[in-house]
C-alpha cells in the first residue's frame, strides 16, 4: 500500500462532503475513483495532496498515510512534490513547452541537469517526439491533447511517487482520450496513479483497482474486474448498468 | 421589398454609419490635437529648446531644458512611490484579502482616484512642503505619487483577478509556496496588463498640471537636488499659455507636443516590449 485512507470525514464550513471513507492505494497500480457527478469523488482526490486547503472553510477529519507516514503533519509545500496532479482542463504555464516542464525542477531549486530532465520526462508523457524541435515554442500553441500530455511530464518532472489525475480526459477528444489512457497504464511503472473519472468504461480499461462513490460515501472498493463483473452492491450495480448517474 | 423591410434596413445601416462615425471621432480627436500642437508648437521645437534655459522677458528663444528635466524628477519620484504601493497593494487584494477587506480597500481606492488633483495638491502642500517650509521636486513627485497609487492598484488587481484559478492549482500542486506561485507564475502571466495600467497611471500624472502649483511651483531655473521648487513641463505650459507673449505661447504650444508625444514614444516602446514572450490565451 503506498497510500491509506482511513476513517477520513470532509467538510466545506459547514457541509459534510466526504463519509467515513477508509481505503488503500496500492503501489505501482491504477486506483479509479468512479461515481455520479457531486459524489465526492473529486474532493477525495483532492485530499491526497491537501489541495483542499487553498479552500477557504475546508476541513478534513482522519487519518491519511504516505509511505506509512500522517500526510496532514508534514510541511505542505515539500508533500505536494511527492504527490502529483492533472486537472480536468489542460492548464500549462503562459511559458514555453521546456519552461512548463522545467517549472517544478526550478522551484524547488534541483540541482540535477534540467535538460536531461525535461526530456526524461517528456518522453514518459509520449509527447517528446511531437515537440522536440520546437520546446522554445509557447505551450499554448500544442493542440489539448498535447496540452494535456505536457501537463502529465511537467507533473512527472519532480519524480513524484503518487500521480493524481482528476478527469484528465473530459476535455479531449476521442484519439486523445486513448492515447492518455495508454500512457497512463505504462506510467504505473513509474508511480503509482490515482484517477478519477465518470467514465465507466474508462475506469475498467485503465485500473486496477476501482472504488465507487455514492453522495460522499464509499459503497465499494474492489479489483476493478470484480467491480465491473460481480458488484457486491445493489446500489454499484445500477450504477455501472447505467440505470442512474 | 415590403415598407416594414426597408424600414428595418434603413433602421440598420443609419445604426451602422452613427456607430462608425462615433468611432472615427473618437479616434480623430488624438489626431486633431497632434496636428494642432506640430502647427502651432512645431516651429518653437529646436535644438535650443531642448537644451537652454527660458529667457527673461522680452528675449526670445531659449528654451525649457530645466521644464524637461524637472518633468523626468517629478515623474520619477512618483513611479517609485506610486508604482511599488499600488502593485503590492493589489498583490494583497488579489491574493490574500478576504472579500470585506478586498472591498474597503476597493472602495477607498476608487475614492482616492475621484479626488480632485488639485485638492490632492493642497493636501501635499500640507503635509510636504508646510514642514519644510518650501516648494519641491519632492512634493510634487508625493503629490503625483499619490495619484499614481489608486490607479495602479486597481488595475493591477484586475489583471491578476483575470489570471485563471488553475494556473495557481497547477503551480501549487507541483509543490510551490503561495509566493512562488504568485512571483513566478500570477504576475508573469498578468505582466503585460499590469505594464499597461502602469503606463496608463504614469501617462496621466505626466500631464497633471494642479498638484504641481502647490508643490513643485516652478522655477525659470534649474532646480539641483531634490528640494528646490522645480519647472514641470505641464505647469510651465500653463504659464506660458496664459501669458500675453507671442513667443511664450508659441513655446507652450511646443511643449504641449513634447508631452504629448514622450508618452506616445513610451506607450510604443512598452506595447512592443510587451507583444514578446506568451500570454495566456482567453478562453
Amino acid at each position: 500500500m503506498r497510500m491509506t485512507i482511513s476513517k477520513v470525514n470532509f467538510f466545506y464550513g459547514s457541509k459534510q462532503t466526504l463519509f467515513d471513507i477508509s481505503m488503500g492505494i496500492a503501489t505501482n497500480k491504477v486506483t479509479s475513483l468512479i461515481g455520479p457527478s457531486g459524489c465526492g469523488k473529486s474532493t477525495l482526490l483532492r485530499t491526497l495532496n491537501r489541495m483542499y486547503e487553498i479552500v477557504r472553510g475546508a476541513r478534513l477529519e482522519g487519518e491519511i498515510l504516505l509511505d506509512g507516514q500522517n500526510i496532514l503533519t508534514q510541511d505542505v509545500t515539500s508533500y505536494r512534490r511527492r504527490v502529483g496532479m492533472v486537472f480536468q482542463r489542460p492548464n500549462p504555464f503562459p511559458k514555453s513547452i521546456f519552461d512548463n516542464v522545467a517549472y517544478g525542477l526550478r522551484i524547488n531549486g534541483s540541482k540535477a541537469p534540467i535538460s536531461e530532465a525535461v526530456e526524461k520526462s517528456l518522453r514518459h508523457a509520449a509527447l517528446w517526439d511531437e515537440v522536440k524541435d520546437h520546446l522554445h515554442k509557447s505551450a499554448y500553441e500544442l493542440s489539448g491533447g498535447q496540452q494535456q500530455r505536457l501537463c502529465i511530464a511537467r507533473a512527472l518532472a519532480v519524480e513524484p511517487e503518487v500521480l493524481l489525475l482528476d478527469e484528465p480526459c473530459s476535455a479531449l477528444d476521442p484519439i486523445s482520450t486513448a492515447k492518455i489512457e495508454e500512457l497512463l497504464v505504462q506510467l504505473k511503472d513509474l508511480c503509482t496513479i490515482v484517477t478519477v473519472t465518470h467514465n465507466m468504461q474508462q475506469a475498467a480499461r485503465i485500473s486496477d483497482f476501482t472504488a465507487f462513490l455514492l453522495t460522499g460515501q464509499l459503497i465499494e472498493f474492489s479489483p476493478t474486474p470484480q467491480l465491473f463483473t460481480t458488484p457486491g452492491d445493489p446500489r454499484t450495480e445500477a450504477y455501472i448498468t447505467g440505470r442512474f448517474g | 421589398m415590403s415598407p416594414r423591410l426597408r424600414w428595418r434596413k434603413f433602421v440598420s445601416g443609419f445604426m451602422l454609419a452613427m456607430t462608425g462615425v462615433c468611432a472615427f471621432v473618437a479616434v480623430s480627436v488624438l489626431f486633431l490635437i497632434l496636428g494642432y500642437l506640430v502647427y502651432h508648437g512645431g516651429t518653437s521645437i529646436n535644438w535650443n529648446f531642448f537644451t537652454k534655459l527660458p529667457t527673461p522677458v522680452g528675449e526670445t528663444g531659449g528654451g525649457m531644458a530645466n521644464a524637461i528635466v524637472g518633468s523626468g524628477k517629478l515623474l520619477l519620484l512618483a513611479t517609485l512611490i506610486g508604482v511599488p504601493i499600488g502593485f503590492f497593494g493589489a498583490i494583497y487584494l488579489a491574493e490574500f484579502s478576504g472579500a470585506t477587506t478586498a472591498f474597503v480597500v476597493r472602495y477607498a481606492a476608487d475614492l482616492l482616484n475621484g479626488v480632485p488633483s488639485i485638492v490632492i495638491g493642497i493636501f501635499a502642500f500640507i503635509l510636504v512642503v508646510h514642514p519644510f517650509k518650501h516648494f519641491s521636486t519632492l512634493a510634487g513627485g508625493f503629490a503625483l505619487g499619490l495619484m499614481m497609487i489608486p490607479i495602479t492598484l486597481r488595475s493591477t488587481e484586475e489583471f491578476l483577478r483575470g489570471v485563471p484559478n488553475a494556473l495557481r492549482e497547477a503551480a501549487m500542486a507541483l509543490g510551490a509556496s503561495k509566493w512562488k506561485t504568485i512571483a513566478s507564475v500570477i504576475v508573469p502571466a498578468a505582466y503585460r496588463g499590469i505594464l499597461t495600467a502602469i503606463l496608463l497611471a504614469f501617462a496621466r500624472v505626466a500631464g497633471e498640471t494642479a498638484p504641481l502649483l502647490f508643490t513643485a511651483l516652478g522655477n525659470r531655473f534649474w532646480s539641483p537636488g531634490w528640494n528646490q521648487p522645480t519647472a514641470a513641463l505641464p505647469e510651465m505650459i500653463y504659464r506660458y499659455a496664459i501669458s500675453p507673449y507671442d513667443d511664450w505661447n508659441r513655446q507652450a504650444w511646443a511643449a504641449g507636443l513634447v508631452l504629448l508625444v514622450l508618452i506616445l514614444v513610451i506607450n510604443i516602446v512598452a506595447r512592443a516590449i510587451l507583444s514578446r514572450g506568451i500570454a495566456v490565451p482567453r478562453s
